[in-house]
């Protein structure tokens, strides 16, 4: 209970799903070997910690943000700038860490503090703008960023494939840097999202649903809402750079395509919304069924639209192309928001009877 | 408080002209800047006729704001879908664009035109009772789902017309320039700009000259009064966002011939500067909104030209500008 801040999962289902996950994810490197299956699993360890610090934003404050891929962003150049100018040495990470995390919060600090006062509903329009201004500057700032070819970076010693830990045949099967690496991401992504799980459960998360629910009467109240939701943008900001330096070394490269770009502000809104706002816990089963999604499902539509195309049906093959695939997810997202606004975790916990849970949104 | 008599005129509001000065100040605080007098018309010429087409786009999505205080995130897809229409009428009629007649050009492009205002109003009507009707009132869940819309019609341009770019070339009349001495003003631009003029006198004189103009002035300013008053205000916001669907869907097809161009994702990137206009201008207001298209095409244009790597940023630099000086936006229309 401590551990999860007493916010419990609060339904037996949701329970089941989330404790098969997290099993899944830890005993991946050893149950489903091959290259994709670990970087599925590491993908789903950073977009969980990711979503669940724009869960913060969008569901515990109420406030759209599309600047989160930036703080991501962020969070990946700074780690892979580092990295790539210094050499592949621990001291490097130490650097890009240090620079990335507060250069985000400052940025999130500048923006909250300068669109949160004005009209609420001016956030996302600017965050917006703010967003694709960065993601410009990013392309173009080439002889920093690398440009549209992003930078790719070798990491310290002990995190390459190549460092073999504990050989073959003391266990069976080898241990060796990437796994490593890929512990290090479940890990730390883990740890984000049990400390968001403390920030929400505690006073201060309580009033920014207050704030969430009645802007006028938490500032009657006596809170200062502007200094409370900066400071929640600055939190989601800090995790996002954190989701967004893991992504880096686990991928060992930062480009637009991976870490700026629009695409992904709409997979982080998907993912958010499927799994259920305002509940932390959704942004892990989200995380978890989109990147299944991405991942596996595209292919039985490339099968599907195959299948189409050979029986001659007009349309079809186009719209089942796996490239479209966002199509459905954004139909689904649609249907989502429109049938149930509390996502998966909302409707687990209301099928459980626990009828407090449906209020929460 | 003075006494009124009967007979006075009603006191009139004061004007606000500061906002209406800027661009002018702008422009003329270039001049000395840019150097060259004909370089710098040929810019201002430009800054308008883009400002226009930016002004087309985002009447809509303030005029929907104002009126109804709906945010539609996905207010770029209908450009897009404008501008892809009008590729239906454009590509087999290539050859009459070809033609170097002005006329005949005209005859193409005028049913382009009126094709896509039609589909994207037809549109506007589909999203307004879908995604929009469920959801009045509740910000987030707007924002949501016009973000969904918006997925959902780019990936549908692209299953239906295909990822790669599509060339809408100019028609031959409309290519080159009018020569003026040594100043040098393309055709499509002046065009652009006549267009954009009268859609904003248009649009003036029905909010400022007409029974519904009054109707959605006064929906902007006080909604349940006017449905006290017995006038189905929602039929009347239906017709706003049809109007500014087909709008948009209008200056997509001119942005489509300013670019040469077609593309899905035309809608991310003019999404970002509409907003932007919108912001400056004030939510809701349409002088703000036209003034914003001029100043943020002013800052393009002339920012383009004195320092090309500010461009990236000039225009977030412009809204906090400001913001700082009129933190509601040019024109502060609405109470919200």
């Amino acid at each position: 209970m401590m551990i999860l801040s007493g916010d419990p999962p609060r339904s037996r289902v949701l329970t089941l799903v989330l404790v098969l996950v997290v099993l899944a994810l830890v005993a991946t490197p050893f149950l489903f070997p091959g290259a994709k299956a670990l970087n599925v699993a590491a993908k789903i360890c950073v977009f969980a910690a990711l979503v669940a610090s724009y869960d913060l934003l969008l569901g515990y404050t109420g406030s759209v943000s599309f600047a989160h891929t930036m703080f991501y962003g962020i969070g990946s150049y700074a780690i892979a700038i580092a990295l790539y100018g210094m050499g592949p040495n621990w001291g490097a990470v130490a650097t890009g860490i240090v620079v990335g995390l507060p250069l985000a919060a400052l940025l999130a600090l500048a923006i909250g503090l300068f669109s949160l006062r004005v009209a609420a509903i001016f956030f996302a329009m600017i965050t917006l703008a703010v967003a694709s201004a960065f993601q410009v500057l990013a392309s173009q700032l080439s002889w920093l960023t690398g440009g549209e070819d992003g930078r790719s970076f070798q990491l310290p010693e002990l995190l390459r494939p190549g460092t073999v830990l504990i050989s073959k045949n003391v266990l069976g099967f080898e241990v060796n840097g990437r796994i490593l690496t890929y512990y290090l991401v479940f890990a730390v992504s883990a740890l984000m999202i049990l400390a968001l799980l403390r920030v929400v459960n505690s006073p201060f998360g309580r009033v920014l649903q207050a704030i969430r629910e009645n802007r006028f009467r938490a500032e009657a109240l006596g809170f200062r809402t502007v200094f409370h939701l900066t400071y929640a943008n600055c939190i989601a900001a800090l995790v996002a750079a954190g989701a967004g330096i893991l992504n880096a070394l686990w991928l060992r490269y930062a480009g637009p395509d991976t870490s700026l770009s629009f695409s992904i502000m709409l997979d982080i809104l998907l993912m958010v919304v499927i799994g259920g706002m305002g509940t932390i816990y959704g942004a892990i089963i989200g995380a978890t069924i989109f990147i299944l999604a991405q991942n596996y499902l595209q292919s039985l539509m490339g099968v599907a639209s195959k299948a189409a195309s050979e029986a001659g049906l007009p349309l079809l093959p186009g719209l089942l192309h796996p490239d479209r695939w966002l199509l459905w997810l954004g139909l689904l997202f649609i249907a989502s928001v429109y049938f149930f606004p509390t996502g998966v975790v909302g409707r687990l916990r209301s099928l459980g009877g626990d009828k407090s849970a449906g209020s929460s949104h | 408080m003075t006494e009124l008599a009967a007979t006075d005129p009603l006191p009139k509001p004061k004007r606000d002209i500061a906002p209406i000065l800027l661009p002018i100040a702008v422009a003329l605080v270039m001049i000395p800047l840019i150097g060259s007098p004909s370089t710098w018309l040929t810019l201002t010429a430009a800054s308008l006729a883009m400002g226009m087409m930016i002004f087309i786009m985002a009447s809509g999505l303030t005029l929907v704001f104002g009126l109804m205080d709906v945010l539609n995130f996905g207010h770029g897809a209908f450009i897009a879908v404008g501008a892809y229409v009008a590729t239906l009428v454009l590509a087999p009629f290539a050859a009459s664009l070809q033609a170097d007649s002005l006329w005949i050009n005209l005859a193409v492009l005028a049913p382009a035109a009126l094709l896509s205002m039609a589909v994207s109003g037809a549109l506007g009507l589909i999203v307004e009772r879908v995604l929009i009707l469920p959801v009045y009132g509740q910000h987030l869940k707007q924002i949501l789902m016009t973000t969904g819309g918006l997925i959902v019609a780019e990936q549908t341009l692209y299953a239906v017309w295909g990822p790669q770019i599509i060339p809408t070339p100019l028609p031959t009349s409309l290519r080159g320039s009018f020569i003026l001495g040594d100043v040098a003003i393309a055709k499509y631009r002046v065009l652009a700009t006549l267009i954009g003029l009268a859609v904003f006198i248009a649009i003036q004189l029905v909010l400022n000259r007409t029974k519904l103009g009054l109707l959605i002035r006064a929906g902007v300013e006080n909604r349940e009064m006017v449905e006290a008053l017995g006038y189905r205000i929602r039929r009347l916001f239906l017709g706003v966002f049809m109007t500014g669907s087909a709008l948009a869907g209008l200056g997509g097809v001119m942005w489509a011939l300013y670019r040469e161009q077609v593309h899905a994702s035309m809608s991310d990137d003019l999404t970002v500067l509409i907003f932007i206009v919108v912001i400056i201008g004030g939510l809701g207001s349409i002088g703000g909104c036209f003034i914003g298209a001029i100043l943020v095409a002013m800052i393009a244009n002339y920012g383009g030209f004195l320092v090309p790597k500010l461009a990236l940023v000039s225009n977030i630099l412009l809204m906090v500008a400001i913001l700082m000086w009129r933190p509601r936006g040019l024109y502060a229309v609405t109470s919200r």
